[in-house]
């Protein structure tokens, strides 16, 4: 056989620049891409950081060590792509949300390792904020119930905690940020005259901004003891904020977005009533409500989507499904039925359906709708015609019935009905699973061609600032339908299905009895 | 009857000796239990160890079976994994062409569509994964027929229906397109399945080189071909000079849009690169 293996030039159509690059500094890594006008990838570029864990349950990263690899993430991206700083209109930023880190303004350095977003130290903290009133006390001003997740008392934490750190946020000595103000400060220069800055997005997970007025709530900063110096300016999620230095001297910083309202924009999920679904190790939906901020009766956020320069912000619920993804990791590591990902797929479809198995994955406790930490997973409907097969496709349906209820609760909270749902993340790839999902909604399930929504979101809202491209009709028509799977079950054997599924769920609660 | 070959009844005792349970033995143990000189069980041993199956450990210099024995069992890569694997490179693929994507494996007598991503122009269209094509007329199927031994017995040995008066049906033209597909590692298939529709595919081959299966466009014939008028009898410039000569018998190609078919092709190459840099 003698096929030659030569380059086959031209092959790969990008256009020439200019080129919009966008950087996710991620839970796990920070990456670098380069986007094309019309949103295609150009290059790509990724680094893990340490994740360190002190104790159990606490969760930090070193600061130091993520802005060196953004920094090498940005110069690799732009090798990669064989192209300079000047071909480069804007660079926007995306990010792990609520991640807390405190650093001195006069060198640069951290004062502690950052607090990530899993981090559950809080915990106490946040039942003692409650007061009298319980975890919904600042719901109405931030969206948000008091969990260990949100930026405000970790920061209350830090200044408790760590010796001597009240004393020089007192004096005014000390910054605080998420991650895209630590990686936007740094970019414009650090202690020598970095912006300080963050996103309306990535400010409303702090749970010290007013979600109405888009500004720090003093009253709120006060009740956690968090001095109102340390906050950033809040500004739009595409502006330019500043100009970078060093490696990208010159390149207009324009976009700061959390990691999912970053993929709510590279949805293009623009008009109120679109919603997206990202499927990875968790899942997280969003659905855009317009310009209302829409209170949640059903367990579910209320959060910005998105602010473009001067525009009307544009709110979001969001509902988070803690265990997707990671269940099929499970099948995989713990009980070793599958040895890849992939074959979950190879399994379930093997069977015609569940065989009355029933799989709710509580594993720490029940997230959206429910909000119940008392329960924990079942397997429900178990008999002795049950084989693995069957659990690989309750493992699916799982995943497919949390999405219908997060949809069941954002219907209720929002009045709003799903016309389709747009997805993206790792599990898409699984056929069965997109068809289950549609067939359990009733709704057509669709995936677009790009699957780097975030990084693409933070691309088109950097490239919105400084015009690269017109307007948010411009991106929608970048916006290319890969695949839709649409329903094909009949009405009655959903209504059953969901009825057991529903059933197992109660099975799930109340299985701890006392929580110390 | 026939003697048996001695090195390997010998090879399949020392594979015995090794296997149950997380056994390692030492060249000495090994050679004392079969009764074989030490430098006897040493070629035996180093000549497995070439295979993959057998290792030693470093530490200890012991013996134990190899990972390469686990994979003559289970080395079908599963398809799903392909498809998770193929993902993002159809994707880029769909996007640069214009045209929609298929990715096909064998399965019994034709080609089983895997994964298809649409053409990029938003109409609409019905997801095909799952569907059947054919293994003589189709791109998909030349290829895996080209590539794969299994496939070209299936496609030699069953019925090559004729679907459109381009159809090869003859099992020399078929053979000769195979052979021209084998020299230039691609093939098209220009309305020979479906009239008014032309595709190009490439082989997806894993990390031993071992085709699995292909990828390959599918679109309009205007689109996909350059524009010739039909039956000129010239052969595509993508192909390497000299092919028409080999391609003899078989009727003549329209000219394929080569920058088409360097897409696919970097595309294959793209998807194999990610199968090969990872372990079963």
């Amino acid at each position: 056989m003698s096929e030659t293996e030569n380059q086959s030039a031209g092959a790969s159509t990008h256009g020439e620049g200019p080129f919009i690059a966008a950087i996710d500094q991620g839970t796990t890594s920070s990456r670098c891409i380069v986007f094309d006008k019309d949103g295609r990838i150009v290059a790509v570029d990724q680094k893990e950081h340490e994740q360190i864990f002190p104790k159990p349950g606490w969760v930090e990263h070193d600061a130091a060590e993520i802005w060196t690899n953004v920094q090498q993430v940005v110069t690799g991206a732009l090798d990669k792509a064989g192209i300079t700083k000047a071909d480069v209109k804007a660079l926007g930023i995306t990010n792990q949300r609520e991640t807390t880190l405190l650093w001195d303004k006069a060198t640069g350095e951290p004062v502690h390792n950052a607090l990530v977003w899993q981090d559950t130290r809080t915990d106490t903290l946040c039942r003692e904020l409650g007061r009298n009133v319980g975890q919904d006390r600042f719901r109405r001003e931030t969206g948000l119930p008091l969990a260990s997740y949100f930026s405000g008392p970790k920061i209350r934490w830090l200044l408790d905690n760590v010796d001597g750190l009240r004393e020089r946020a007192e004096r005014g000595e000390l910054l605080f940020g998420t991650m895209d103000s630590w990686v936007i400060w740094n970019l414009t220069g650090g202690p020598d005259g970095g912006r300080h800055v963050t996103d309306v997005t990535n400010a409303s997970r702090t749970m010290l901004m007013n979600l109405h007025s888009m500004n720090w709530d003093e009253k709120i900063c006060s009740s956690m003891g968090v001095p109102m110096s340390l906050l950033p300016e809040i500004r739009s999620s595409a502006e330019v904020y500043g100009e970078a230095t060093g490696a990208l001297a010159g390149v207009p910083v324009a976009s700061a977005l959390g990691d999912q309202q970053a993929a709510l924009f590279g949805q293009t999920c623009f008009a109120e009533g679109e919603a997206k679904s990202t499927y990875g190790t968790g899942t997280f939906l969003l659905l855009n409500t317009g310009h209302e901020a829409v209170n949640s009766y059903n367990g579910l956020l209320t959060t910005v989507g998105y602010r473009i320069g001067d525009e009307r912000p544009v709110y979001a619920l969001e509902g988070a499904i803690a265990v997707t993804g990671s269940l099929v990791q499970w099948m995989r590591d713990q009980m070793g039925l599958i040895s890849t990902a992939a074959e979950i797929e190879t399994l379930a479809s093997s069977v015609e359906d569940n065989g009355g198995a029933y799989f709710v994955p509580a594993f720490s406790g029940l997230f959206a709708p429910y909000w119940r930490d008392d329960a924990r997973g079942v397997i429900a409907g178990l008999t002795r015609y049950v084989t693995k097969a069957h659990l690989a496709r309750a493992v699916l349906e799982a995943t497919a019935w949390q999405t219908r209820e997060i949809v069941d609760a954002m219907q209720k909270d929002s009045g709003v009905e799903l016309t389709a749902l747009k997805v993206d993340g790792g599990m898409t790839s699984n056929n069965l699973l997109m068809q289950t999902m549609s067939d359990f909604l009733d709704a057509p399930v669709v995936r677009p061609m790009v699957a780097e929504t975030t990084c693409l979101g933070a691309a088109y809202a950097a490239g919105l600032a400084v015009g690269f491209w017109s307007d948010t009709d411009e991106l929608r028509a970048n916006w290319k339908r890969a695949a839709e799977w649409t329903p094909d079950m009949e009405a009655a054997d959903r209504d059953r299905e969901y009825k057991n599924w529903l059933k197992a769920v109660q099975r799930t609660m109340g299985w701890i009895e006392e929580e110390n | 009857m026939a003697r048996n070959i001695q090195s390997l009844e010998r090879a399949a005792a020392v594979l015995r000796l090794l296997a149950g349970g997380e056994r390692r033995l030492g060249l000495s143990d090994i050679a004392s239990s079969m009764d074989l000189p030490k430098g006897t069980a040493h070629g035996l041993l180093r000549t497995l160890q070439q295979e993959g199956f057998v290792e030693q450990d470093e530490a200890t210099g012991k013996y134990q079976l190899g990972a390469e024995l686990l994979r003559l069992g289970t080395s079908y890569l599963d398809v799903h994994e392909l498809r998770s694997r193929a993902l993002v490179w159809a994707d880029d693929l769909a996007r640069s062409s214009g045209e929609s994507v298929y990715l096909g494996v064998l399965h019994q007598q034709g080609v089983l569509i895997v994964h298809h991503v649409f053409r990029p122009d938003n109409s609409r269209q019905v997801l095909e994964v799952g569907a059947m094509q054919p293994l003589h007329s189709t791109a998909l199927g030349k290829v895996i027929s080209a590539f794969d031994p299994v496939a070209h017995s299936e496609a030699v040995d069953g019925e090559r229906r004729r679907f459109t008066e381009r159809t090869v049906t003859s099992l020399e033209d078929f053979e000769d397109v195979l052979e021209l597909t084998r020299a230039r590692g691609w093939a098209a298939d220009v309305e020979e399945t479906w009239e008014g529709l032309a595709s190009i595919a490439a082989p997806i081959r894993d990390r031993r080189r071992m085709p699995v299966g292909a990828v390959g466009v599918t679109g309009a014939v205007e689109r996909v071909c350059e524009d010739v008028t039909a039956g000129t009898g010239v052969v595509g410039s993508a192909a390497p000079p000299g092919a028409a000569g080999g391609a003899g018998g078989a009727p003549a190609e329209a000219e394929l849009r080569a920058v088409l078919v360097a897409a696919v092709r970097d595309c294959a190459r793209a998807v194999s690169r990610d199968l090969g840099a990872r372990r079963f």
